[in-house]
């Protein structure tokens, strides 16, 4: 399995990650149902407000799937930042994965490696973590 | 006429690969009772201790049954509910 997505949400997703600092940012990339392809992205309000967790408000959790149900669409991509750890799934993250058809992407923009950071991407089947490659489109 | 209700895709292996599916009760509680009747398995994926799970979500008509009662939540035929897994982590 690979992740191809376009440079400029690469960038987005890494600027949004800096500017909430030090809270975990969070959104997805919808595609057409079944297409498996990235193509809108769409940034959401981390409701946890925290720099340890992350979660989708319930009320903007529902507008999203009635939206993406709506336009034929599929989440494709889940994203959020790590501030402190690196780019891996964690046991929540792990425990919560609620997509079994999604990539999960991490975010690192942790200290150490500043002003560099992680973007990397994952499968989580039940319980089980796969690294995939990321392929980035111009 | 009876109640719809939503399922979201991690739940999809108990309704055979149903998206969404009928169900009766007078309370959220009575329609997760009749679910797991119908599909059996399923309610332990949104209750833990009798209670709804922290990181599972429902709504009853768009309205969240956190404001709405819970499992107490009134439930009538034609309404629609939506069951979410929170997208969340750490």
């Amino acid at each position: 399995m690979t992740l191809e997505i376009p440079r400029e949400f690469v960038n987005l997703i890494l600027e949004q990650s800096r500017a909430e600092y030090p809270e975990e940012a969070c959104g997805v990339i919808l595609g057409p149902l079944g297409s498996g392809k990235a193509l809108r992205i769409k940034p959401m309000i981390n409701a946890a407000h925290s720099p340890t967790f992350y979660e989708f408000d319930p009320k903007d959790l529902l507008t999203l799937y009635r939206e993406v149900d709506d336009l034929g669409e599929e989440i494709n991509v889940i994203y959020h930042s790590h501030t402190d750890t690196e780019a891996y799934p964690s046991r929540t993250d792990i425990a919560y994965a609620g997509e079994p058809g999604a990539h999960y992407v991490l975010v690192s923009t942790r200290d150490e490696i500043a002003p560099e950071s992680e973007f990397r991407s994952f499968r989580i089947i039940d319980g089980q973590v796969t690294e995939e490659e990321v392929t980035i489109t111009d | 006429m009876s109640i719809e209700v939503r399922i979201p895709t991690i739940l999809r292996p108990f309704t055979r690969d149903q998206k969404e599916v009928e169900a009766s009760g007078a309370t959220l509680a009575g329609v997760i009772d009749d679910l797991d009747t119908q599909y059996p398995g399923i309610s332990e994926r949104l209750l833990e201790n009798g209670a709804l799970r922290r990181f599972i979500n429902i709504y009853v008509n768009d309205e969240d049954v956190r404001f709405l009662g819970g499992l107490k939540s009134p439930t009538k035929a034609g309404d629609l509910i939506t069951i979410l897994p929170a997208v969340a982590g750490g």
